[in-house]
Formats: structure tokens, C-alpha cells, sequence
């Protein structure tokens, strides 16, 4: 069982914290440290971006992190080489989330097996086709043990969410609006985000079911593990190193501004 | 014999499909599952076809450009599509689908543009509907595209400058895209053969008006509905796609794309997408596209702004990889005097993207009976400027 589905079995009520940052960002040798400094500091899962030049799913502040991350020397390669040695650190959960073309470019099958074997437990590819999913992707995923994330979105329809939670694992990604990352939008229809998750949670799942996108404070957080099984915070996270740093006492303090 | 109409998943071979996130699905199975039926209606057959008549200026002649067929000693026939209203065929497909978008009940039309002809062609049918219009355009081409920024204003359209990436075409079309995904009840006016399916085919079909008349015209003329060779340049491809639709299964006539080579294939400021591309996956669909080895897509580069884009859409990866489409490309220069030529050879002074067509003739040698038919997307007022700039240089 990978860490990710280890951690929801184990998970007894208590609220997830998801972070997301940028592979690569701010500076290209900070993405262990990071990922060690937010395990200390409290955080549940890991998400961690592979950067593309055209993010279609990103807002501003993750567009300009992927940025800064290729123009760093990023690549799944890197990344892969920078994870190699974590799991004698850190047992958090990680899982990669990116676009498809640069996966294309690696060779999906060497992706999905050197993933695995630098102790990755699960992907988030929003442009990836359920049907080529499960083609290509979904006895390579088996064999190694790794969780796929599909994502469902207020205006999904419920045979189709059924459809998508049936073909994840480890968690099921609901986007908190209609909208692309960290929009202003999930804050200013609390109502309808309510109904839509109260929803997802009426037609009894398989996965937990963790949302994101625009989720940037302790009142929206504790929101939004009071409806579903976690939350996702991807660019008040982004932003805020970009501010402060990414130093353990700048993420540790993040984090308590969420958590505490 | 292979095919070249879209399957049912929407795939041109292994090109094609709908790479998008969640939040686009409802709005492209909208599509999906309308489209089809709405533009079979004898209503909407009728509407189209009386608006390209008579606010476009359909059918657009065929010309037999004679001082151009005595110089390259073969029949040079030019599909006039720089007559049509707005300067290019980009309005064929914008008539097409806002008609689409006002039978889906939209009111918000959002595009992108790189030389400004899509986007004047948008705003124009927006205002002859009456529909709010937004244009995304690179804010290098808001530069250099100046007189279309203004039409596109003085139609009411709204245009927002896009600073990010290459500043051009291909970070437009990723702007639009977004507002698509933030804004559910928007049409997105899409304006090439490009995108997730079933905007390949949707777009290719609108603009297949082009070779449906040449078809009739060139009978006409010559006695055969069927050139030896249909030339057009390429961008994402929706005027080559027009122009080649109802040639595709007939092998005799030869199918030449003509991609923007910039600087020079190899200078490494080019967009010539075939020479330099590899398959990936862009704006939401499979194709070929310009990338570096680890999958980030590169900053083409073009004189043309039209053309300034790193990949091709999914019917003409298709018709290169099965070898049915000949594709070439020519250099910023080669276009510039290309269009010096047929400005002083037949008082037509045609847009940057399609002087890229023309400068073909240079390099590709047709029989003195062969009928060569090549599409003059459009008109160059709009490059006025770059070339006068540029001969002065
Ligand atoms: C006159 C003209 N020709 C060609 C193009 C290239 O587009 P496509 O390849 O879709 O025909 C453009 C695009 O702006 C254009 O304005």
C-alpha cells in the first residue's frame, strides 16, 4: 500500500492539509527542503508541481512559478535525481502534479517506473483523457502501486463523477469553483461551494475526497475540512514564499497561520 | 487509402483527441454533442450560406494571375480570399460560429488573434450580432499588428494585451482558454483548425467553402474540378484546410503547405513546425509541435504574425505524417519579396502569411500544363508597415 492510501486509512478525524508548490521555485535546489520543512511543519500531503511553459489549468501566481522554475533548469529528469535519497528523510505523502507534454516527451511508462522507485505515491495530470488513462496509463499505475487523482468540478455531472472517482485512487481532486488556480472565486460563493461538496459527499464515494483551488486562509481550510476530507493549497502558498522566503521558519509560520 | 476525415474519439490518425482539464469538459461535450445537428438544419444552412453571399462577398473569384504563369511558365490560378469582408478567410469560420453561438444562447464571444485578422473577423460578426466581444492578443502583435488593434476597437471589441510567455499567438490562445474555464456561460471563437476536438473539424468544415468554389470555378475555367496542385501557407492551418478539404481523397492533386521558416530552419528563430516539431500535446490537442527535449514548448518566431505559432493543427499533422500533404517553408525575406512580386507583377499586395504561399513558387518547379491554384488568405494592408520597414533595412 503507497503512503498516500496508507495515510487515509490511518486518518481518523482529523483535518488534510494538501500543499502544492512549483518543482523548481524559487530556486532550483530548494524542492527536498521544502518538502522536508512542510513535513515538519505540519502539513499531510505533498503536491508537487512538474513546471510547463503553457499551464492551462494555472492562474497568474502558478504561471509565473513554472516560469521561474524552467527558466531555473527544471525537468522531470532533475527532479527525479533531487528526489532520489528522500524517502530516507521524509515519509510524507507525494504526489506529482503537471501536464501531460513534457510526461509525453519522458516516456510514460519510464515516468510512472522512475517515479515509483524514488518513492512518489500518486499523479495529478488534469489534461490527461480518461480514456487514454486507462489505455495507457492504468496497469502501468497497478503494477507499481501509484494513485491517480481525476479531477470534478462543480458543473461535472454526478455519473460522470461516479466514473472518475471509480478509475482514481488515494484521493479524488474536486475543484472548489469553475475556475483556474488560486481565483477569488471559491471565497465569494461559500453557498454554492457548500452545496456542491455536500453533494459530492451524498453519492458515497469510493475516495476521499480532498478540494482546491483558490483555498488561502484558515477560515476557508477549516471550511472545507468541515465538508469533505481536506484541502489543497497551492498559490497562497506560492505567494507567500515568493514574499517571505522558503526557509523552515517561513513555511513553518504558513503553516500555523493555516492550521492553528 | 487512408482517411482524412475525423473519427469518432476526434483523431486524425494519432493526431487530434481533447486534452483539456475538468473544468472544460461540460463546455466542449456542449459542443460536441450540438454542433453537428445544428449546422445540418436547413435554417442554419440558409442564414450561412445568404451571410457569406452577401455581407461577405461570397464566392470569391478564382483568377488567372497571367504575368505570374508566364514567369514560372505553368497556370497560376489565385483563389481571391484577400476579397472577402475583413481582408482575409477568417470571416468564413467567425459567420460560421456565431451562428453556432447564438443558437447555444451565448452572449459573451471571447478569441485569440496574432495578426489581428481573426480578431477584426470576430469582432466584426459580434457587432453584426450584437454580442460583447473580448480579443486576446499577444502584446508583441498588439505592436505590430497596430492597424487591426484598431479595428478591432472601433467594431467595440475589447482587446486585451497578453504579456506572458512568447507574447504572441500561442500565449493568446492560452489566455482565452483560461477566461473560457473562468467564464462557463462564454462561447470561445476559436480561429484556426486547431484546439481540442471538435474545433479542428468545426473550424475545417466552415472554411471548406474555399475549395468547394474552387472545385466549380476551376471547371469553369478549365474543364476539371481538380487542380494538379493546391498551395496554401500554413499557421495552424484553417485557410490550407479550407483550401484542401475536397481535394484530400483525390491523390492527383497535390496538397502543398507552406510553413513560416522565419530567419531560417536552422537559426533557431523559425516556426517552421514540421522541419523542427516533434508530437506533443498544445492547446488541447495531439499534433506536432515545437518543444525542447523536455517538453517545454519553444518560442517560434515569424515576420508574420499570423504565422508566429509553434505548432500545426491535428488534420495537417495527419496529412504530413502520411505523407499526403508536401510541406515546405520559406524565410521572412523570401515572403517579403514574394509579396514585392505579385504586388508589381499583378497589383495585389497580399498579407505576410500568404506571401509565404507564394514565395513557393521559387523553389518548386510545375509543368507548363499543370493548373496550380494557390489561396490568397488575405490582404496586406495590415503589413504596410513591415514591409515598407523592412525594404528600407
Ligand atoms: C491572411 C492570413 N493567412 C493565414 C493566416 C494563418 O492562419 P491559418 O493557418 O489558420 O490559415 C492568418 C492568420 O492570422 C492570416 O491572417
Amino acid at each position: 500500500m503507497n503512503r498516500l492510501k496508507k495515510y487515509f486509512k490511518n486518518k481518523v478525524n482529523t483535518d488534510t492539509l494538501n500543499v502544492y508548490f512549483t518543482a523548481g521555485f524559487p530556486e532550483i535546489n530548494q524542492t527536498t527542503e521544502i518538502i522536508k520543512a512542510l513535513d515538519v511543519a505540519g502539513a499531510d500531503i505533498i503536491e508537487l508541481g512538474i513546471p510547463f511553459s503553457d499551464p492551462l489549468a494555472d492562474g497568474p501566481t502558478i504561471q509565473k512559478s513554472s516560469e521561474t522554475a524552467i527558466e531555473n533548469g527544471m525537468t522531470i529528469e532533475k527532479l527525479f535525481e533531487q528526489l532520489v535519497n528522500i524517502r530516507d528523510e521524509t515519509q510524507i505523502p507525494i504526489v506529482l502534479m503537471g501536464y501531460l507534454n513534457p510526461v509525453i516527451q519522458y516516456g510514460v511508462e519510464r515516468f510512472i517506473k522512475d517515479a515509483a522507485k524514488v518513492g512518489v505515491d500518486g499523479f495529478i495530470f488534469p489534461d490527461l483523457p480518461l480514456i487514454e488513462f486507462k489505455h495507457e496509463w492504468e496497469d502501468l499505475l497497478k503494477k507499481e502501486d501509484l494513485s491517480f487523482s481525476f479531477l470534478v468540478t462543480p458543473e461535472t455531472e454526478a455519473s460522470r463523477i461516479v466514473e472518475l472517482d471509480k478509475n482514481s485512487s488515494g484521493f479524488l481532486y474536486a475543484v472548489a469553483s469553475s475556475s483556474t488556480t488560486g481565483s477569488s472565486k471559491t471565497s465569494v460563493v461559500e453557498e454554492k461551494t457548500k452545496n456542491y461538496l455536500n453533494k459530492l459527499k451524498e453519492l458515497n464515494l469510493d475516495n476521499p475526497i480532498l478540494a482546491g483551488f483558490g483555498i488561502k486562509d484558515k477560515k476557508m481550510y477549516r471550511m472545507i475540512n468541515s465538508l469533505c476530507d481536506g484541502a489543497i493549497i497551492g498559490s497562497a502558498f506560492i505567494t507567500h514564499i515568493k514574499k517571505n522566503g522558503a526557509a523552515s521558519s517561513s513555511i513553518q509560520q504558513f503553516i500555523s497561520s493555516i492550521k492553528e | 487509402m487512408s482517411n482524412y476525415k475525423v473519427d469518432e474519439n476526434g483523431y486524425y490518425g494519432k493526431f487530434g483527441g481533447a486534452y483539456i482539464p475538468e473544468m472544460l469538459h461540460p463546455h466542449i461535450e456542449e459542443l460536441k454533442n450540438n454542433f453537428r445537428h445544428i449546422i445540418a438544419e436547413e435554417e442554419f444552412q440558409t442564414e450561412f450560406s445568404s451571410l457569406l453571399k452577401d455581407y461577405v462577398g461570397r464566392p470569391t473569384p478564382l483568377y488567372y494571375a497571367s504575368r505570374m504563369s508566364e514567369l514560372y511558365q505553368t497556370n497560376i490560378y489565385f483563389k481571391r480570399e484577400d476579397l472577402n469582408h475583413t481582408g482575409a478567410h477568417k470571416v468564413n469560420n467567425t459567420i460560421g460560429q456565431i451562428l453556432l453561438a447564438k443558437r447555444l444562447g451565448k452572449t459573451r464571444i471571447i478569441a485569440e488573434t496574432g495578426a489581428g485578422q481573426h480578431g477584426v473577423a470576430t469582432a466584426t460578426v459580434c457587432a453584426l450580432m450584437g454580442l460583447e466581444c473580448i480579443v486576446y492578443m499577444g502584446a508583441k502583435d498588439v505592436e505590430r499588428q497596430a492597424p487591426n488593434v484598431n479595428r478591432m476597437k472601433m467594431l467595440g471589441a475589447k482587446v486585451e494585451a497578453v504579456h506572458s510567455g512568447s507574447k504572441t499567438l500561442k500565449d493568446a490562445t492560452n489566455e482565452a482558454i483560461r477566461d473560457w474555464i473562468n467564464n462557463p456561460d462564454t462561447y470561445y471563437l476559436i480561429g484556426s483548425v486547431v484546439g481540442p476536438h471538435p474545433y479542428p473539424e468545426m473550424v475545417a468544415l466552415f472554411q471548406s467553402v474555399i475549395s468547394d468554389e474552387i472545385k466549380w470555378q476551376l471547371k469553369e475555367k478549365t474543364g476539371s474540378e481538380f487542380p494538379d496542385a493546391v498551395i496554401a501557407c500554413v499557421g495552424g492551418g484553417s485557410n490550407a484546410a479550407g483550401a484542401f478539404y475536397h481535394f484530400t481523397n483525390h491523390p492527383n492533386t497535390r496538397l502543398i503547405a507552406v510553413e513560416a521558416a522565419g530567419e531560417g530552419v536552422n537559426t533557431g528563430k523559425s516556426a517552421a513546425t514540421t522541419a523542427l516539431g516533434s508530437i506533443g500535446i498544445l492547446h488541447g490537442s495531439k499534433s506536432l509541435m515545437m518543444q525542447t527535449v523536455d517538453g517545454q514548448i519553444v518560442e517560434p518566431h515569424s515576420i508574420s504574425a499570423g504565422l508566429d505559432y509553434p505548432g500545426i493543427g491535428p488534420f495537417h499533422a495527419h496529412l504530413y505524417d502520411t505523407k499526403r500533404g508536401e510541406f515546405y517553408s520559406a524565410t521572412d525575406e523570401e515572403a517579403v519579396k514574394s509579396a514585392y512580386e505579385l504586388t508589381k507583377l499583378e497589383g495585389i499586395i497580399p498579407a505576410l502569411e500568404t506571401a509565404h504561399a507564394t514565395a513557393i513558387l521559387k523553389k518548386l518547379k510545375f509543368k507548363k500544363e499543370e493548373n496550380v491554384v494557390i489561396n490568397l488568405s488575405g490582404r496586406g494592408d495590415k503589413d504596410l508597415a513591415t514591409y515598407i520597414s523592412y525594404i528600407n533595412e
